[in-house]
C-alpha cells in the first residue's frame, strides 16, 4: 500500500486564465438565428424534489407541450433513468430504430438532483435508443443542465422528431420562455459552441453560471458513437467546462435530429430550491458527510486532489489496467500517465466540482495545452480530466504513454463529441488488428495504427470528425467493424470476434475482467452493455476471494447492479458512495456496501420526497426499473441469453503472447481449478483447456445470476417476478415476456 | 507460512502487516485487514506482527468504477 503525497512545489507553472477565446463572431452568429417557435410558460420550483410536470418538444412539428408527472411514474419509475425509460417505452414501437423520428432523447435529473447540501447531487440521466445497440441506452452525466432544467420547472425533457434544419432549443426558466431557433451558422464543435452560447444567452457576466448548454461535435454527424457534453461555467477559470453523457451514441441521435444545442437558463442556485420535505435532516446528513471527506479523503483515495485518475497506478499494480486491447494488465511506462504526473499537470489551485456543494470535487482540469494537430492547431485549451477511463482507454489500452498526446486525444474526443471510453476500446481493437495483419496500411488508407502511434490515432479521430477515410469506418464501433472486416475476408473470424471487446454492440470500459468471473458477469450481464456502472466486483472476487461460489457471485450481481441503478433514478453520483468511507467502516457489517452511506441515501430520499423508505425499499425501487429495462430490451428484439454473450478476450487469454506472459498463473489454474497437469502440453493445448473451463464457468454464472434475478435461464423475467415488482400492471409488459415463456 | 486471502505467503520472524502488503504489492489505500479474525487498525500496520500460520484477510473496498 502506498499513499501518494501531494507536493505543491512540483505543480507546473501554468497560467490557467490564458486560453484561446471564441467570442469574436458571437453577434453575427446570433443575428443569423431565426425564431421558429416561442411559447411562454409559468416557471416553478420543485416541491419535495418534483416539479410534477415534464416538457415535450417535437423538433419536426415544433410542438411544445407540458405533461403531468403521474403518481404511477413516481411510484414505479422514481425519476432520472426511470422517467427516461417510461417516456421512451411510450414513444417507440418494437420496430423503431435509432434514426426514426419517433425515437426520443430524454433528459431527467431525478428528485434528489439539485440538492446542494450533499456531495454528488447534480446528475441527470440521458436515455435514447442507441445507434450502437438498438436497445435503450442510459448515460449518467454531471454538469448543470439537469438541475437547472428542474429549477426551471421540469422533471424531464423529451425530444422527439427530426428537424430539417439545425436548431437550438432555449429554455429560460427565469422569464418563462421556451424557444426553438434556427441556428444556421453556429459553430459545430462543443468547446467553441458552448462558449459562444453561454455568453449569448447569459444576460450579463453574473448570469454566466446560470447557463448550461448541451451539445456535441463534428464526429457525432459521421459516426455512431457520438457523445453529449453538458456544460458548467467554471467561475475560477472563467471558462465553460463539460461533463459527458458518453455511452451508446446519444450524440449521434442528437445530430440526426439536427439539434445543434439545448440551452437552459435557470435561476440563481440556492440551497433551498428543491424544497425538500425535511431540510434539517438533509443539512445534518450533508454536514456529517463533508466532515468525513475533509478528515478521511487525504488518507484514502485523495479524490479531491487526484480525481478518478488516482487508480491508474493501482490498476497497474493489480494487473487490471488494460494494455494493448485488454491483452495485458500492466505496463512499465504507466508512471508517465499516473496520478503522480497528473498532480503536476492539472492546475489545482483549488478543488473542482461539477455541481454546487460537492465536497468530493473530483472534476479536474489540465490547463494550458497547446494543440499540435487538427482544426484547432496552435490553440491553447483547458482539457477536462483526464479521468481514469480516459487515461486507461486513450492511453495504456492503445500503448499511448505520452501525456500531452493523451490530453490532446481527450480534448478532441470531447469537442468532437466522441465517447472517450468507446474511442479507446475501438482504437485498441484497430491497433491489435493492425498488429496481427487483419489491417494494414493499405486497408487503413495510410494510417500506421501501431501501438502508441498517437499521430495516426489523432489523424483517425480527425477523419472521423470529417466523415472521411478509415476514421469513418472506425466510427461505426467495434461490432460493425468486426462484421466489416470479416465480410472483407481480412482475417480469421474467430480471432476477430474474440478480440473485439464489445457486448450488445457497446464497447467495454477500461478494466481487465479475465481473472474475475464476477466482473465478467458485471460487464456482460447488464442491461445496456459493458459499462462498469452496474457492478465493479474485481476486488471482492479476484483479490479478496469474498465470492467463492456461483451463488455468492450471483448475489453480488443481484445487489450491486440494483443498488447502483438507484443513483441514476435520483440524480446522485456514484463516487461519494464508496470513494471515501467513514473512519469506523471497517467495523461495520458488510463494509464493502459502506452501510453508513447507504443509510445516508435512505435518509436523503426520505427527507427530500417525504416518502419514508428503508434500504430494502431502495433495492426494490431499482428492481422495478431494472426489470422494466430488461423487458424493454426484449421488446426491441434483444435482452435474451444470447445477447449477454461475452467476447472471449474478456474471459481469458486469446493469444499465445497473452498466455505466455502470465504462464505461471494460467498453468497453476490448470492444476488447481481443472485438476490437470500442464507439463508436456503445448501452449495451444493449454489455451484450449482454459477456453473450455472459462466459457463453461461463465455459462454456469449466467444460470446462477438469472435464477437470482428471478429470470428464466434464457434471461427473461418470470411472471412471478413481474408480479412481485408490480410491473404486471404496466401496459404491454406481460405481453412482451409471454412470447418467451413456455 | 501464512495464508493471505487464501493464498500462501512465506513467513519470517517479526513480519508485520506492512510487510504483507509490500510482499503482495497491495497498494490500494482503502483496506480492511484481519489477522486471525482480529481487526488491525490502520495506524498499527507498521507495528502489528503476524504469527506463523496466521490467516490474514486483506479486504479491498470496492472503489473503482
Amino acid at each position: 500500500m502506498s499513499q501518494l503525497v501531494f507536493d505543491p512545489a512540483k505543480v507546473m507553472n501554468i497560467d490557467y486564465t490564458q486560453r484561446t477565446e471564441y467570442l469574436e463572431g458571437l453577434e453575427a452568429i446570433q443575428a443569423a438565428h431565426k425564431v421558429l417557435k416561442e411559447i411562454t410558460y409559468t416557471p416553478s420550483l420543485p416541491d419535495k424534489g418534483y416539479t410534477n410536470r415534464t416538457l415535450y418538444v417535437n423538433v419536426d412539428t415544433l410542438e411544445i407541450t407540458e405533461k403531468p408527472v403521474t403518481q404511477q411514474m413516481k411510484d414505479v419509475f422514481i425519476g432520472g433513468r426511470g422517467f427516461g425509460l417510461y417516456h421512451l417505452w411510450n414513444a417507440v414501437k418494437p420496430t423503431t430504430r435509432w434514426n426514426d423520428p419517433e425515437n426520443e432523447i430524454i433528459i431527467s435529473p431525478g428528485p434528489v438532483a439539485g440538492m446542494t447540501q450533499y456531495a454528488g447531487t447534480g446528475k441527470s440521466l440521458v436515455v435514447s435508443l442507441s445507434p450502437q445497440t438498438d436497445i435503450p441506452i442510459d448515460s449518467n452525466v454531471g454538469g448543470f443542465f439537469g438541475p437547472l432544467l428542474k429549477f426551471s420547472g421540469f422533471d424531464a425533457l423529451e425530444l422527439q422528431g427530426k428537424s430539417d434544419k439545425d436548431i437550438i432549443l432555449f429554455i429560460d426558466g427565469v422569464k418563462g420562455i421556451i424557444r426553438i431557433e434556427e441556428a444556421p451558422t453556429d459553430p459545430v464543435d462543443s468547446h467553441v459552441l458552448a462558449e459562444v452560447l453561454t455568453h449569448m444567452y447569459a444576460e450579463n457576466e453574473a448570469d454566466l453560471p446560470n447557463i448550461s448548454v448541451v451539445s456535441t461535435g463534428a464526429a457525432a454527424e459521421h459516426s455512431l458513437i457520438g457523445m453529449l457534453n453538458f456544460s458548467f461555467y467554471d467561475r475560477r477559470r472563467g471558462c465553460v467546462r463539460f461533463k459527458q453523457a458518453g455511452r451508446g451514441g446519444i450524440g449521434t441521435v442528437f445530430r440526426n435530429k439536427r439539434i445543434r444545442a439545448l440551452v437552459c437558463r435557470g435561476p440563481v442556485v440556492k440551497g433551498n430550491l428543491n424544497h425538500p420535505a425535511d431540510p434539517e435532516t438533509i443539512a445534518r446528513t450533508g454536514i456529517k458527510y463533508h466532515k468525513e471527506i475533509r478528515e478521511n479523503d487525504g488518507t484514502q483515495c485523495m479524490m479531491r486532489r487526484n480525481g478518478t485518475a488516482h487508480i491508474v497506478e493501482i490498476m497497474d499494480a493489480y494487473d487490471l489496467l488494460p494494455v494493448h486491447n485488454f491483452q495485458f494488465g500492466s505496463h512499465p511506462d504507466v508512471h508517465r500517465i499516473d496520478s503522480a504526473y497528473w498532480q503536476q499537470r492539472c492546475t489545482q489551485a483549488t478543488v473542482d466540482g461539477c455541481w454546487y456543494g460537492c465536497s468530493m470535487a473530483c472534476a479536474k482540469g489540465a490547463d494550458g495545452l497547446v494543440l499540435k494537430t487538427g482544426p484547432y492547431q496552435g490553440h491553447m485549451v483547458t482539457v477536462d480530466g483526464p479521468e481514469y477511463e480516459n487515461a486507461a482507454g486513450l492511453g495504456s489500452n492503445c500503448g499511448v504513454f505520452d501525456p500531452d498526446a493523451l490530453l490532446e486525444l481527450n480534448f478532441y474526443c470531447d469537442t468532437y463529441g466522441i465517447c472517450t471510453i468507446t474511442y479507446g476500446t475501438l482504437t485498441a481493437f484497430i491497433m491489435e488488428c493492425y498488429q496481427r495483419g487483419i489491417l494494414n496500411k493499405e486497408r487503413t488508407g495510410g494510417l500506421e495504427m501501431t501501438w502508441g502511434n498517437f499521430e495516426a490515432d489523432l489523424e483517425m479521430m480527425h477523419q472521423m470528425a470529417r466523415g472521411e477515410g478509415f476514421g469513418k469506418i472506425a466510427g461505426l464501433g467495434v461490432k460493425k467493424m468486426k462484421e466489416h472486416f470479416i465480410q472483407q475476408g481480412w482475417g480469421d473470424p474467430q480471432l476477430i470476434n474474440d478480440i473485439g471487446m464489445e457486448n450488445k454492440g457497446l464497447e467495454y470500459s477500461q478494466y481487465m475482467s479475465k481473472e474475475s468471473l464476477a466482473q465478467q458477469g458485471g460487464y456482460a450481464l447488464t442491461n445496456k452493455g459493458p459499462q462498469h456502472d452496474e457492478a465493479w466486483l474485481i476486488f471482492m472476487d479476484m483479490v479478496n476471494k469474498q465470492l467463492p461460489t456461483f451463488e455468492d457471485k450471483a448475489e453480488a450481481l443481484y445487489y450491486f447492479p440494483l443498488f447502483r441503478t438507484w443513483f441514476g433514478l435520483n440524480g446522485f453520483c456514484k463516487l461519494p458512495w464508496n470513494d471515501v468511507v467513514p473512519a469506523d467502516n471497517a467495523s461495520q457489517p458488510e463494509p464493502q456496501k459502506v452501510p453508513e452511506h447507504v443509510q445516508n441515501y435512505v435518509d436523503l430520499f426520505t427527507a427530500t420526497t417525504g416518502i419514508r423508505i428503508t434500504k430494502e425499499d431502495l433495492i426494490m425501487q431499482s428492481a422495478r426499473v431494472y426489470n422494466f429495462q430488461r423487458v424493454f430490451n426484449i421488446r426491441m428484439g434483444k435482452g435474451l441469453r444470447l445477447h449477454d454473450a461475452a467476447p472471449y478476450r474478456s474471459l481469458g487469454p486469446v493469444t499465445r503472447e497473452e498466455y505466455e506472459s502470465r504462464a505461471e498463473r494460467y498453468d497453476k489454474q490448470i492444476v488447481d481449478e481443472m485438476g490437470l497437469d500442464p507439463v508436456g502440453k503445448t501452449t495451444e493445448e493449454k489455451m484450449a483447456l482454459h477456453r473450455e473451463w472459462r466459457t463453461g464457468r461463465f455459462s454456469k454464472l449466467m444460470d446462477a445470476v438469472y435464477t437470482r434475478r428471478g429470470w428464466t435461464l434464457d434471461g427473461v423475467p418470470t411472471l412471478d417476478r413481474l408480479k412481485e415488482l408490480g410491473l404486471d400492471a404496466f401496459p404491454g409488459v406481460v405481453e412482451v415476456v409471454k412470447q418467451h415463456l413456455s | 507460512m501464512i495464508q493471505v486471502n487464501e493464498e500462501p505467503l512465506d513467513w519470517h520472524e517479526g513480519m508485520t502487516v506492512r510487510d504483507v502488503l509490500r510482499a503482495r504489492n497491495y497498494r490500494f489505500p482503502m483496506l480492511i485487514i484481519h489477522v486471525g479474525g482480529a481487526l488491525i487498525p490502520k495506524q498499527d500496520y507498521d507495528t502489528a506482527t503476524i504469527p506463523d500460520g496466521a490467516v490474514v484477510k486483506v479486504i479491498h473496498l470496492i472503489s473503482g468504477g
